[in-house]
C-alpha cells in the first residue's frame, strides 16, 4: 500500500526545492506542495507539473490525491494572513 | 466519430460541461459529488458526461486536457480544473465570476 510518505518522497524527487505536506490513509491523500518552480504558472499548470511527476502512479497506486500547489511566497503569505 | 471528436462537439455544445463519474443527481465517486455541490452552489446552468459509462471519454477526456483524473470542469470549451482548482476558485469567488459573466 502507498503511505504518504512514498507520495512525498517521489513529489519532491521530481520538482526542485519543493516541500510537501501530506496527510492520508493509503486510498485518500491531502498535498500542499510549494515550490518555486510553480512561479509564472496558472493552477492547471502547477497540478499537471505534479501529475506529470507521478506519472502512471497516478492510474495504478493512487487511488486519489487532492492537491493545493503554491510558491513559497504564497506559502508565507497564507501563513501570514490565517 | 473518435473521442475526441465527440468531445469537441460536447464542448462547442455546452458552455459549462463537467466530465464526472456517475450523475448529477447519483456521483459515483467523493470528488465528482464535491464538483456537482460546487457547480449547484454557483447556480450554474451546466451539463454532465458519466464517463464510467462512456470508457472511450473517460481515457480520450484525460487526453485532451492532459490531466490524468476526473472530475474536469469545462467553460467555454475551456479546461478550468479538477474539482481541487473548483474548490479554490469557489472560495475566493473566481468560479462564480466566470459562470455569472456566461
Amino acid at each position: 500500500m502507498v503511505t504518504p510518505e512514498d507520495i512525498k518522497s517521489w513529489i519532491e524527487q521530481g520538482i526542485p526545492d519543493c516541500r510537501v505536506e501530506i496527510k492520508g490513509d493509503g486510498q485518500h491523500f491531502y498535498a500542499v506542495i510549494v515550490s518555486p518552480e510553480f512561479a509564472g504558472q496558472n493552477r492547471v499548470q502547477q497540478h499537471q507539473l505534479v501529475y506529470q511527476v507521478l506519472g502512471d502512479r497516478m492510474k495504478a497506486e493512487i487511488h486519489a490525491l487532492s492537491m493545493q500547489t503554491m510558491t513559497p511566497e504564497e506559502y508565507a503569505a497564507r501563513d501570514g494572513a490565517a | 466519430m473518435d473521442a475526441q471528436d465527440k468531445i469537441k462537439a460536447q464542448l462547442e455544445e455546452n458552455d459549462v460541461m463537467l466530465y464526472m463519474k456517475g450523475s448529477a443527481t447519483f456521483p459515483q465517486c467523493g470528488f465528482s459529488g464535491k464538483a456537482i455541490e460546487i457547480l449547484k452552489a454557483c447556480g450554474a446552468k451546466f451539463d454532465t458526461v458519466d464517463v464510467l459509462s462512456n470508457p472511450d471519454i473517460r481515457e480520450g477526456i484525460k487526453q485532451y486536457s492532459n490531466w490524468p483524473t476526473i472530475p474536469q470542469l469545462y467553460i467555454k470549451g475551456e479546461f478550468v480544473g479538477g474539482s481541487d482548482i473548483m474548490m479554490e476558485m469557489y472560495q475566493n469567488g473566481e468560479l462564480q465570476e466566470k459562470i455569472q459573466a456566461l
